[in-house]
């Protein structure tokens, strides 16, 4: 797409900036010209004109390096100008734009790293987590594109799920946390207060602090399952261990994204939760996604060893 | 059109109330950027209040230091250079007075509004369109005045201070209404006129000229007066203030499409953008001559007199700020300045170095003169200049290691093509600069309030002084 709506705007720059190189140099020119009178003992006279009782001007010559370095930065503007795009939509004689030297870039990028990654493309997941190479690269990745959510240790902040903990929301197998990360994923957990009411909230609440072990009134608990049961199985199921084809997150493990805290539950049942994961396909292409999941499942084996 | 007072008298009372007020903004200013500083090196320091993170706290500082100390110095030194130098009276007292109390006025909205969360997003231009619209109303009244003034001038010849104050003056009104142009859509809050690239465009029109105007051309307006005056030399050379003044104020508004180099705007704008501020280095020295040579032949006075020093350092970091500035503007180097901390940098060698060094050294010079007493302490004067001189070089230093290594961090990369550091890895490297800088910073507070002790210890107690307007020298 062209930068000017009309060849008249380009043609306007054009001569708007040769006319401004012209005066600047004229300016230059006329006031270099003539030497400063003297006075008979050798000295520069002044203006003449006198300011505020002692404010005066003398007229010394402009210095000879200033005025040279004047000059080099208009002949060097000047030439700048020819070869790089600058005068209205003249290209410039070198074709330089700054879209050529991204693809450029890009391209001679792809030509040198992609071998790198893309040898690892047909090899398993599950394989290359015992190749010291692929899980370096991969964990260099995760430390560009992933830290800023998920830390630098993975182990996720409130609302970015800690990926060390063996817990999935959608699924833990090498070819899950690999579609993840390739498409992204969305957490959409409805707001449920217009519906349940305050005290239908408070009461699913405390029924959903059970479920992992908590200590709660079993009257309102009993009614919060009157609710649950209703309203939450489809998603979280019967038992409340949630679905990982749907990402409805497990509430008996007491492992909880947005906080296990009493009002932070009722927040998240009331006002609902909505977490995105982006997709990465795009951005950085499958190979470097396949060096990623390695990592990211690496880390999930590595802290079954642990445990 | 409004009585005068006396027509023999100079109208001292304004300048006396705008330079008191360069004091005070300035300690206030300076303070808030000691405590953002601080914020950046100890994150605890926002304290989980709103009106006090940095986010808030950060255009109110530039806006403080900028507008309401830089501000208030220009108003004093101009209202007392244009007239001094005309050898008249302010055109008009109670105009004069309403630019004052105007400009405090739209300070202390700045001081209210900017915490509480109010802004255009702007750089520079933060603030809400109805203090936009009390800025111009100001504006055209300080224009009034001062061209006024100009106008009945007794001299034929209007001194070369004077024509940086005017160009300033014309220029501010245009970049302030066109980059403030917006649509209300309620008390408190507007929309830009302008959409996308176009918008970033205006907006570093503005905030580039800002610069060249505001800091530069207004600046180089009081070091034509106070350096004259306090070395008691004449100007240089004439010839050297014509060229440089015509070039700055002619090259100056082109140059900003650098601070939006590799992005949106078009490759032909960028270009020119860049080639304006590689012209621009000569016409910018050649104020840093002007004022540097005028000293010649009286060198010595800079081993007695610390305030003839901080003139003259403040000529040096002009100059230093004026190099530095083209060269970021070439896109090589930009590609590696720019987002780093070497541009904050680059603003303080230019806004601590020259335009505060230059304000402070006006005011040790104006304010004894203007209560008719001589400086308190000439010693104390002295521990200022050396203190924030420590000051502005721990601040910049820490700030070229601190953006050069952010720069070379970002862009190192392994063999494998990954980066080698994370961004939190350079957030975590810069730690220890950004603790210098804040000491920096720290040091040149302290040096404002000794100053502003110091004055306090000249003036208290003193009488205003009223000044007879001296009939012009004749020619000779």
């Amino acid at each position: 797409m062209s930068d000017f709506t009309s060849g008249f705007w380009s043609w306007f720059i054009f001569l708007v900036v040769l006319a401004s190189f012209a005066l600047i140099f004229w300016l230059i020119r006329w006031t270099a010209k003539g030497k400063p009178s003297k006075t008979a003992d050798g000295e520069v006279e002044t203006m003449g004109h006198v300011w505020d009782e002692n404010l005066e001007e003398l007229n010394n010559p402009l210095p000879r390096w200033w005025l040279t370095m004047f000059y080099i930065t208009l002949v060097f503007g000047a030439v700048y100008l020819v070869l790089y795009p600058g005068l209205g939509s003249f290209k410039g004689v070198l074709n330089w734009s700054q879209t050529n030297q991204y693809d450029h870039e890009i391209n001679q990028a792809n030509e040198t790293y992609g071998p790198v990654y893309n040898k690892y493309l047909n090899e398993d997941v599950t394989a290359l987590i015992n190749d010291a190479d692929a899980l370096k690269i991969g964990a260099r990745l995760y430390s560009t594109y992933c830290t800023t959510c998920h830390g630098s240790d993975a182990r996720g902040v409130r609302g970015f799920p800690n990926l060390r903990d063996n817990d999935w929301l959608h699924g833990g197998s090498s070819e899950n946390i690999k579609k993840t990360i390739l498409n992204g994923r969305q957490g959409m957990m409805p707001a449920w207060e217009e519906i349940l009411g305050n005290d239908g909230v408070f009461q699913v609440t405390e029924y959903v602090r059970s479920l992992s072990g908590r200590e709660v009134d079993s009257v309102v608990a009993y009614q919060g399952k009157q609710m649950f049961d209703k309203n939450c199985v489809v998603c979280h199921g019967a038992d409340g261990k949630g679905n990982q084809a749907l990402g409805a997150p497990n509430l008996t493990d007491n492992i909880w994204l947005y906080g296990g805290t009493q009002k932070q539950i009722f927040q998240s049942i009331a006002a609902g939760r909505n977490g995105i994961m982006p997709a990465h396909k795009e951005f950085l292409g499958e190979a470097k996604v396949h060096l990623l999941a390695t990592y990211i499942y690496g880390l999930s084996v590595d802290e079954n060893l642990h445990k | 059109m409004f009585m005068q007072e006396s027509e023999t008298t100079y109208n001292y009372k304004v300048v006396r109330q705008f330079a008191i007020m360069t004091i005070i903004w300035g300690i206030v200013g300076m303070a808030v950027g000691v405590l953002i500083a601080a914020q950046l090196a100890w994150p605890v320091l926002n304290f989980d209040i709103p009106w006090l993170t940095f986010s808030r706290l950060r255009p109110l500082h530039t806006n403080a230091v900028i507008f309401a100390f830089g501000g208030s110095a220009l108003f004093a030194t101009s209202y007392y250079i244009v007239q001094r130098t005309c050898h008249a009276r302010l055109c008009d007292d109670r105009f004069a007075a309403f630019t004052f109390w105007g400009w405090q006025l739209v300070i202390v909205a700045a001081v209210i509004t900017l915490p509480l969360g109010y802004t255009s997003s702007k750089e520079y231009a933060e603030l809400e369109w109805p203090i936009d619209v009390l800025i111009t109303v100001i504006w055209v009244v300080y224009a009034y005045v001062f061209f006024g003034t100009i106008a009945r001038r007794k001299v034929k010849h209007i001194y070369v201070a004077n024509w940086f104050f005017g160009a300033y003056i014309i220029t501010v009104a245009l970049l302030h209404v066109f980059n403030s142009m917006a649509i209300p859509v309620s008390f408190m809050k507007s929309y830009s006129m302008y959409a996308g690239v176009q918008d970033a465009m205006v907006q570093w029109w503005y905030g580039h000229n800002a610069v060249g105007f505001f800091l530069t051309a207004a600046f180089l307006g009081m070091m034509y007066y106070f350096v004259p005056k306090q070395a008691e030399r004449p100007i240089y050379s004439y010839r050297l203030s014509v060229v440089h003044f015509w070039a700055l104020i002619f090259v100056y508004i082109w140059a900003g499409p650098h601070h939006l180099h590799y992005t949106a705007l078009p490759d032909w704008t960028q270009s020119l953008g860049m080639v304006m501020s590689l012209i621009l280095l000569a016409p910018s020295w050649g104020g840093m001559i002007n004022g540097l040579m005028t000293l010649s032949g009286a060198w010595q006075k800079l081993r007695t007199d610390p305030v003839l020093r901080f003139l003259i350092v403040s000529l040096s970091f002009y100059g230093m700020s004026t190099f530095e500035g083209p060269m970021m503007s070439i896109k090589t180097v930009n590609a590696l300045s720019h987002y780093t901390d070497w541009t904050i940098g680059h603003v303080h060698s230019g806004a601590l170095g020259w335009v505060a060094f230059i304000t402070i050294g006006s005011m040790y010079y104006l304010i004894p003169r203007l209560y008719g007493r001589a400086i308190y302490s000439v010693k104390l004067i002295d521990a200022h200049f050396w203190i924030s001189t420590v000051g502005i070089v721990l601040y910049i230093t820490a700030m070229w290691v601190s953006g050069i290594m952010q720069g070379l961090m970002w862009r190192a990369i392994h063999p494998d093509g990954t980066l080698i550091y994370s961004f939190v890895e350079s957030v975590q490297a810069m730690h220890p600069f950004y603790i210098i800088r804040t000491v920096g910073g720290a040091f040149f507070l302290l040096g404002m309030l000794i100053m502003a002790y110091n004055l306090w210890k000249t003036i208290a107690g003193a009488k205003p002084v009223t000044a007879t307007i001296p009939v012009p020298a004749m020619a000779h």
